[in-house]
């Protein structure tokens, strides 16, 4: 075989050619090459030291030309290396092995190098059918802080009411805080083979960055200090931080927290007294409901191979309910700010109503947490009365 | 049995990482291989021949010298590995394109750019071959000297991109390196493809090698040591990395005939005596 490199430097890319035609020998079969750059020969000779390959003068009156016999080192790369599965989603591994580490899954994995660890490194204990499908919803569903808020909508209602939202948004910051370093610590010890898990969990992530700046913003919209953090509503969030198990942190912060946060969420845009509050409360629906069916759906796949795992479930449920026995729960100041969010005005018949509406959603939320933990194989009797040890701190 | 105690110049950190790995993968052959890690390649050949090292992981310079330790003091020094890629290097003489300077000739009272004062390739070797074709450094040419790591024996790239660099900025009017660095200063940018010629080119010689000490061991180990490091395969996923990071493919069995070149430009250049004492002026590792 032979190739003419032309005027083409071994220093300006004429090695790629080289390479290229020594894959169509075998090793210790030799390959021409021919060239007319003034550093042809110093250069081929050179490179292919460092490469492995023989080089020699091609003999005869052509000092253009030089004989490369091919090394063994290039193709040794390949031997014993294996493909990291198969590139779709379609027939994942239960377990794929550690040294596939960082590789995209479908790649060719040459054999050897670092073998890091992923704690999550098991399909059930991660996956659901339904994550590459939400996935490509969340990305759709991405909206603009910016845009997407009418922003210099009017706030007529009176200061009681306001200092009321302006409450309730502190609330939720915290709570949105939480819901986005939970996730994110889990985010780098999945195995990334499961790469449709790292995205949506990255996206969950981005999504709670930008509830907690538009609480924010909106909490800051007439000028207002923020309200208060209470020790009771932060001891209920720091157990979340602490549970090691993804499986269980899916159902005390996806199923049972940010579910119960729909209902929470829906009652803003509700009765929301003004445009900009009713509209951050829909656009965190929205990403809520897909944070809320991964949880859910990771559970239900987890259970349906694991069904023994609801025994851990319940009793994690409880522990996080005994552990929180002695807190105040719901800062009383959320409980009432929500009766007088609710009633957008400072009458005894306003108030009267935002109470109603309150124990009204107090009771939707009980029931969606019911709803959800039967959909995981609970009995209803069991369900309601686990959904009942939920922390009144609603996350 | 003591440890294997070879000894290695540290003038990178990878070095670290190379010789960690190839213990780990000793001490699995059953082979109790430890490592020494020095600044510079005069203590360590000092301590070879002093007994307190088994082997040396050597530049051809430091070979030169343990030679001549080893020939003074009556000691039997030999080399039993090298690297694939260390055997018949050359180094180059490279001027601009553009400056008519095409001769070594053409270098009379010009001004060239060497490595480091301690640099085979860059320095002695090339210095050696310009005195060899009549025109003496210092007198027939001015030596301007890129000193980085001094008594790293030119490992460090460093001297050598700075003569390159002076070169391409006109501050000299000739550069000396290596061949396989003139590729990658060429690859990398330092020296623009079709910017500079190459006045001269040594002859071929040798690079580093795995001195030992036969006597210093007990009966067999040092054959041992010689012959797990030539088994050591690139097929191999433990070690390929590691062959990477060291830059070869394959330990051949050491050879001393490709060192004559540099035993010659040490005689001329005055580096070390025949004694193996050094006696290159400003010369301080």
């Amino acid at each position: 075989m032979r190739i003419d490199l032309d005027e083409l430097g071994i220093g300006r890319g004429g090695h790629l050619l080289v390479a290229h035609a020594l894959r169509g020998v075998e090793p210790g079969a030799t390959l021409e090459v021919t060239g007319r750059d003034p550093m042809f020969a110093l250069h081929l000779e050179t490179w292919c030291r460092t490469q492995g390959h023989g080089c020699a003068p091609g003999g005869g009156d052509d000092a253009d030309t030089l004989v490369v016999t091919r090394g063994t080192a290039d193709s040794a790369r390949l031997r014993g290396a294996s493909r990291a599965g198969d590139v779709t989603a379609a027939h994942l591994e239960a377990r794929p092995p550690a040294e596939w580490g960082l590789a995209a899954r479908g790649a060719l994995v040459e054999a050897g190098g670092p073998i890091p660890h992923f704690a999550l490194d098991e399909r059930d204990h991660v996956w659901a059918d339904i994550v590459p499908r939400l996935y490509a919803q969340a990305v759709s569903a991405q909206w603009d802080p910016a845009t997407a808020v009418p922003w210099d909508a009017p706030i007529d209602h009176p200061d009681e009411v306001e200092d009321a939202v302006v409450q309730v948004m502190t609330y939720l910051i915290e709570n949105e805080q939480v819901a986005l370093m939970v996730p994110a610590r889990f985010l780098g010890t999945v195995h990334p083979y499961f790469r449709e898990v790292v995205q949506l969990l990255a996206v969950q992530v981005a999504d709670e960055a930008r509830h907690v700046e538009v609480f924010t913003r909106r909490a800051r919209l007439t000028g207002r200090e923020l309200g208060l953090s209470s020790i009771g509503g932060r001891a209920s969030l720091a157990t979340l931080l602490d549970e090691p198990d993804f499986s269980v942190s899916a159902l005390l912060l996806s199923v049972l927290g940010e579910g119960t946060f729909l209902d929470l969420l829906a009652f803003l845009m509700t009765y929301g007294p003004d445009p900009v509050t009713q509209a951050v409360a829909r656009l965190a629906l929205a990403d809520e409901a897909r944070h809320v069916a991964f949880g859910q759906a990771h559970l239900e796949h987890r259970l349906a191979v694991e069904p023994q795992l609801r025994t851990t479930l319940r009793a994690a449920v409880e522990r996080r309910h005994d552990a929180l026995r002695d807190t105040a729960g719901l800062n009383d100041l959320v409980f009432d700010a929500l009766v007088v969010l609710a009633a957008g005005a400072w009458t005894p018949e306003a108030i009267a109503i935002g109470h109603a509406h309150v124990m009204e959603l107090q009771r939707e939320m009980a029931e969606g947490r019911t709803r959800r933990l039967g959909r995981l194989g609970f009995t209803a009797e069991e369900a309601a009365a686990l959904a009942a040890l939920h922390t009144r701190n609603f996350m | 049995m003591e440890s294997f105690l070879m000894g290695a110049v540290a003038y990178d950190p990878k070095v670290v990482t190379i010789w960690d790995g190839f213990r780990a993968w000793f001490r699995e052959q059953d082979f109790d291989f430890d490592y020494l890690l020095y600044s510079n390649y005069e203590r360590q050949v000092e301590d070879l021949l002093a007994g307190q090292i088994h082997a040396a992981w050597n530049s051809p310079l430091a070979w030169v010298r343990a030679r001549r330790l080893g020939d003074a003091a009556d000691i039997e020094v030999t080399a039993v590995a090298m690297r694939d890629t260390d055997r018949d290097l050359t180094s180059l003489v490279v001027t601009r394109a553009d400056s008519g300077i095409e001769t070594v000739e053409g270098l009379r009272g010009k001004v060239v750019g060497v490595g480091a004062v301690d640099s085979p390739q860059a320095t002695l070797l090339p210095l050696a071959h310009l005195a060899a074709a009549g025109l003496e450094p210092g007198t027939d040419f001015e030596v301007r000297r890129f000193d980085v790591g001094v008594g790293l024996h030119g490992d460090h790239v460093g001297g050598e991109r700075d003569a390159a660099r002076a070169l391409m900025a006109g501050e000299v009017d000739a550069a000396c390196m290596i061949d396989g660095n003139h590729l990658a200063f060429t690859n990398e940018g330092t020296l623009p493809s079709g910017a500079t010629t190459v006045v001269a080119r040594t002859g071929a010689y040798d690079h580093c090698n795995m001195t030992v000490v036969p006597a210093a061991a007990e009966d067999g180990v040092v054959e041992r040591f010689a012959a797990l490091l030539l088994s050591m395969s690139y097929d191999d996923p433990q070690v390929r990395p590691l062959l990477d990071l060291e830059g070869l493919h394959v330990w051949h069995a050491g050879r001393v005939d490709g060192y004559r070149l540099l035993e010659d430009a040490v005689d001329r250049l005055g580096f070390y005596d025949t004694a193996g004492r050094v006696t290159a002026d400003a010369y301080r590792p």
